[in-house]
């Protein structure tokens, strides 16, 4: 039986409870419930009152296709709201072979305790002294982890950004390669985790119970069905797997929907040197690797390992969100230096995504000049010290433009907006704006019928329709990160007639709980509905579901389209 | 009359020497360059004339730029 365990971080006590009320949800799904019910709206996000909670989806431990992402939820240190951040790597599939749906970190130690390793066994929790790991990047913790426990570890762990309790902190997980290189990236989890004074959680490797679906026979079908519907579309099978998530630098900048220097301009002329074309060939001049799971059971195969001239491994993820942030944003066009800055980000522990819009700010604001790699380079290596810059950095937009006196700060929910500015790409303006989350492309791709013409077409510079396209979509999306599916696995779901209907027989023949397709769209609703309470109850109103006012005031070449959609009409996008 | 023409990901291979300065003539159409360059139609998803949406039908004109892509999708 699924159990949730409960660690007080401050006592070291523990227990394995029973799933009780939070029965028949996994996920986002899960951890969103949990933060909703158990952690006061109003707590700071640092303080003892906020949890941290790790859940496997409904088909953790599963042999479904594209099954194994974890979600990361907690009161968010970088927004004031909740948050669900997503990750690959191996901690979601371990799970449930520990008779684990959930692990939830509680209360805090005094301010001047040490760091500790919690090691999690079949049914006891160890916590452990981890003082030959503190203070250490990621990439050097984890072989040291790797020395300790072996090849089969199984980790979470933060690095100097979330040990400092920086806002952009990330948790970074063990991945299929014995990396620690896929992250819960967005909102700040890994300062949770650093407020709660715990470098690294551990799962134990010797044990690894068998699980099995409820209805083998109907399950093998749905599985059967499943991975047709993924190989069958192109993107899935062949754009991604050739080209990882940066095939996407070309087309949005074809769409002059690629946000450049800090959100002024919609297309850059050095987009080809940072084109996933142009990864994907220096990837291989240099023999690293093009195609790579982030997960055990992934048939799509969208990461990659990185090598630089001299053939050595930099980096993994590189992701689409990252190089377009450094690469367009910050107007870095030296593909080596992006992946350079990739690498820190995943040794100090920081989002991407919200590090690189905090280069452009700092460009912006004068510290460095436009598209200087080597000093972003610098900026980012200061963080996790006692130097202040290195503070101000590690904690994002919002606070770095305060310190640099920027006023042009592309966040919603004081988290920055990832790659497709929301006046050419309207759907996903809709999204940023209305997400609990912030800024979040990943809660409503509308991006996908706005730009790339997947799941039918909505023009991405009217208004019309897209209210409706991005609510649609944060149902889907919240269904299908609550499931533990791969976000992507929607390119082909939408294309596909059968796509919903089989992940719900994927669902019922695993866990033996009747599970229908509208099942599915009232999971995703609830998930949502459990998110906006809890942003209701932490004081935001629809004021804070306005974008940036430039971007109703300035026109975004070269299509000079303007934000047009206002706080009353964005209420249509919520569950 | 000439255009610049880009092909991308897995249609790059398709490019023409001459792509930067491809030769049209009048009434020209996206359809009627796929044709000319061997592109198989049923591999085009996203089509771009300047910047901006368009189909097999759009009519090209002196230095439009064409960009032309296979389904893609990642983020």
């Amino acid at each position: 039986m699924p159990r949730i365990l409960r660690i007080n971080t401050k006592t070291k006590e523990y227990s394995f409870e029973d799933v009780g009320p939070y029965v028949n949800l996994g996920g986002r799904a899960l951890t969103s419930r949990v933060i909703n019910k158990e952690v006061p709206a109003d707590c700071h996000p640092l303080s003892a009152e906020n949890k941290l909670v790790f859940a496997t989806g409904l088909l953790g431990g599963s042999t479904a296709a594209n099954s194994g992402r974890l979600s990361v939820g907690t009161k968010s240190p970088l927004t004031g709201g909740i948050k669900e951040s997503n990750s690959g790597g191996l901690f979601a599939h371990k799970m449930p072979k520990m008779d684990l749906l959930a692990i939830i970190l509680e209360d805090k130690p005094a301010e001047d305790a040490p760091f500790t390793t919690i090691f999690i066994s079949e049914d006891k929790v160890e916590f452990k002294d981890a003082s030959d790991i503190t203070g250490m990047d990621n990439y050097p913790a984890h072989d040291k982890l790797l020395e300790e426990y072996g090849d089969k570890l199984c980790a979470a762990m933060i690095g100097p950004a979330g040990e400092t309790v920086r806002q952009t902190a990330t948790i970074q997980f063990t991945d299929p390669y014995k990396r620690p290189a896929r992250s819960a990236g967005r909102g700040g989890t890994g300062a949770v985790m650093g407020s709660k004074k715990v470098k690294a959680i551990i799962l134990d490797p010797a044990v690894n119970n068998k699980v099995a679906a409820a209805d083998v026979d109907a399950f093998k079908v749905a599985r059967k069905e499943w991975v047709g519907i993924l190989q069958g579309h192109p993107v899935t099978s062949e754009g991604l797997p050739a080209f990882g998530t940066c095939v996407l630098v070309n087309v949005i900048n074809e769409a002059g929907a690629l946000p450049a220097k800090n959100f002024r301009l919609g297309q850059v002329e050095h987009a080809a040197d940072i084109s996933g074309e142009k990864i994907a060939e220096v990837i291989e001049s240099r023999k690293g690797k093009t195609t790579e799971g982030c997960h055990a059971g992934c048939v799509i195969q969208c990461s990659q390992q990185y090598n630089n001239a001299k053939g050595e491994y930099v980096t993994s993820g590189f992701e689409y969100e990252t190089v377009w942030a450094f690469g367009a944003n910050a107007m870095i066009k030296d593909i080596d230096d992006i992946a350079e800055l990739d690498r820190i980000c995943d040794d100090k522990g920081m989002d991407t995504i919200e590090i690189g819009n905090t280069i452009a700010i700092a460009m912006d604001g004068g510290i460095i000049p436009w598209g200087d790699g080597k000093a972003a380079i610098e900026l980012l290596k200061k963080v996790g010290t006692g130097d202040p810059m290195g503070m101000i950095i590690g904690n994002g937009v919002t606070f770095a433009g305060h310190a640099f006196g920027v006023d042009r700060l592309p966040v919603v929910k004081n988290q920055s907006m990832p790659a497709y500015d929301p006046r050419a790409v309207k759907g996903v303006g809709v999204t940023y704006a209305t997400s609990a989350m912030g800024a979040d492309h990943t809660a409503g791709y509308g991006v996908t019928a706005n730009v790339l013409g997947v799941g039918g077409t909505v023009d991405g510079h009217k208004k019309e329709g897209n209210v409706e396209l991005s609510k649609n979509l944060q149902v889907a999306t919240a269904a299908i990160d609550s499931m533990g599916f791969c976000l992507f696995v929607a390119f082909a779901v939408l294309d596909a007639e059968n796509g919903v209907q089989t992940m719900a027989d994927l669902v019922q023949s695993y866990t033996g709980n009747t599970f229908t397709a509208d099942d599915l769209v009232n999971l995703g609703v609830n998930c949502m509905k459990d998110e906006q309470e809890f942003n209701e109850r932490a004081g935001f109103t629809k004021m804070d579901d306005k974008l940036p006012r430039f971007f109703e005031t300035e026109a975004l070449p070269p299509h000079n389209v303007t934000w047009d959609i206002d706080e009353n009409e964005l209420q249509g996008a919520k569950a | 009359m000439g255009i610049e023409i880009k092909l991308f990901a897995t249609l790059a291979k398709y490019l023409p020497e001459n792509g930067d300065d491809y030769p049209i003539e009048e009434g020209e159409t996206i359809r009627s360059i796929v044709e000319k360059l061997d592109i198989p139609v049923e591999d085009i998803s996203l089509m771009f004339v300047n910047s901006c949406r368009s189909n097999l039908e759009t009519e090209l004109k002196d230095k439009d730029r064409v960009g032309i892509f296979p389904p893609v999708g990642g983020g």
